[in-house]
């Protein structure tokens, strides 16, 4: 049994039986990680460059992190600091890194579809750390992971994706994860940041009232309003976000269950979400981090067994 | 295909390996049986509850251990890692490692690098059902043995057990 694909480009490309293998995958790579010596020898022989044309914090040390706990070399890479500035181009750095023999690409940049563009041209396997506004998949997954490990399945449980649906690589890889594992799912925002084509393109429930988002779902997943990626006024002001959208305490008490509360991370707290529910014990934000190193040594594991790498 | 032992022997065997392995156990509470996944499993979970009938008063630790990880065949061959579960420290030890065969050693040099990384034991023994001799590509010796047999590279050994194939029997093919 192996992936269905070579790379992962996004959530998009996989079927359910990828993820569902990741995923379980992922069980065991969490168990390594509570052990004593938490690393296994798996991908001794295995190069990784973790190539970073975006800031990162989480996605860039988790990956770290997951490559060092199986054993693989790894380099690091930032546009800052680069030939990027002398005007180099993605696929030049990329040829010129893998002349030197490296068998994986992690990669994160600005630019919507750029893995997809280097899978065309170059051997080696690669993962998308998020590309733009399209995909950040091990995102997508590892908040999947998170939600089976607490709840036990994906399959029928109602998610309500909050935010900013419109500029989040994070909702549409969740969007497509929860759709194909059988959850339901929800949009919820402010008009201006949910496209409008959203219920059609993906068959979802869209809803304009956080209050009653909140009353529907067992899972709330708050996305960060991305301020870096707005390029026009689509609400007035942070603060308004915030009286209007922002998840607080008081809404929570006022329901007559425990939802469980996400957040990928960084949080603006204040904004879209207030700090004693980022504190709380309904929030999960940083099981979800801790389950990310595990979810990236599954997918990094089952990518190279899949030996089409080019030192073979 | 020949059958190397039948139910009745395979019980047989089970019963005098546990008996072997009270032997070498003055202290059943410093000592632990742990299972290398997927198939090593049936034959420890046959073993301990032998033992635990032989000696009910006294509890020797049990675990089982997935080597996926540390294969080094991981880039031929993707294998699906199933559960690891030891509940107990094996700090000094006397750890029983259980397959069900022991054909070329690579396994075992797996899941002795994998049972390091628990701690430091005091002391490694290996029981296995059947022991192909002769065919070891590392130097690894079995402690306890169920059957020796000589075989030829293209043949192929299979152990069944009620609880997955229904029906205990090991055979060459």
């Amino acid at each position: 049994m192996q992936l269905s694909t070579k790379h992962l480009l996004g959530i998009r490309e996989l079927v359910p039986r990828d993820i569902q293998l990741i995923l379980d995958t992922a069980t065991q790579f969490k168990e390594v990680l509570q052990r004593p010596i938490k690393k296994v020898p798996s991908l001794r022989d295995v190069t990784i460059v973790n190539l970073f044309y975006e800031n990162s914090t989480r996605t860039r040390i988790s990956f770290e992190l997951a490559e060092k706990r199986l054993s693989a070399d790894t380099i690091n890479f930032s546009a800052s600091g680069s030939s990027v500035s002398k005007g180099e181009t993605l696929l030049d750095t990329v040829n010129n890194i893998l002349s030197m023999k490296v068998d994986m690409v992690v990669m994160r940049h600005s630019a919507s579809g750029a893995p997809h563009f280097l899978a065309k041209h170059i051997p080696a396997a690669i993962v998308n750390a998020g590309d733009g506004i399209n995909e950040h998949p091990t995102q997508a997954l590892l908040d999947a992971f998170s939600i089976r490990e607490k709840l036990g399945t994906l399959e029928g449980k109602k998610i309500a994706i909050i935010g900013d649906i419109m500029h989040s690589r994070v909702a549409l890889s969740n969007l497509y994860l929860l759709k194909k594992m059988g959850a339901e799912v929800m949009v919820a925002g402010p008009p201006t940041l949910i496209p409008t084509y959203m219920k059609e393109a993906f068959d979802v429930r869209v809803e304009y009232n956080l209050q009653k988002a909140l009353e529907w779902c067992d899972v709330a997943n708050v996305l960060r309003i991305q301020l870096e990626r707005q390029n026009q006024v689509l609400f007035s002001s942070l603060r308004e976000y915030n009286l209007a959208y922002g998840l607080k305490k008081s809404l929570l008490d006022r329901l007559d269950k425990e939802i469980i509360v996400m957040h990928p991370g960084p949080i603006n707290r204040g904004v879209e979400l207030d700090s004693d529910v980022a504190d709380s014990k309904q929030s999960i934000i940083l099981q979800q981090v801790e389950n990310g190193v595990a979810v990236r040594m599954a997918v990094l594991y089952l990518l190279a067994g899949r030996g089409e790498s080019q030192n073979n | 295909m020949k059958t190397i032992l039948s139910e009745e022997q395979i019980n047989l065997t089970v019963k005098r390996l546990s008996h072997q392995i009270l032997e070498n156990c003055p202290d059943l509470s410093k000592a632990c049986i742990i299972g290398i996944q997927p198939r090593g499993k049936w034959l420890s979970d046959r073993i301990i509850r032998e033992i635990r009938l032989i000696s009910p008063a006294s509890a020797v630790a049990y675990g089982i251990l997935d080597i996926t990880f540390y294969r080094d065949d991981v880039r031929n061959e993707l294998r699906i890692a199933n559960e690891t579960d030891i509940p107990f420290s094996i700090e000094d030890k006397q750890v029983i490692l259980v397959d069900d065969v022991l054909y070329t050693g690579r396994t075992i040099r797996a899941a002795l690098d994998a049972l390091l990384d628990f701690g430091r034991p005091a002391k490694v023994e290996l029981c296995v059902l059947i022991d192909r001799r002769f065919s070891r590509e590392l130097p690894i010796q079995p402690d306890y043995v169920g059957k020796s047999i000589d075989s030829i590279i293209t043949e192929r050994v299979k152990v069944g057990w009620k609880e997955n194939e229904g029906k205990d029997e090991v055979v060459l093919l």
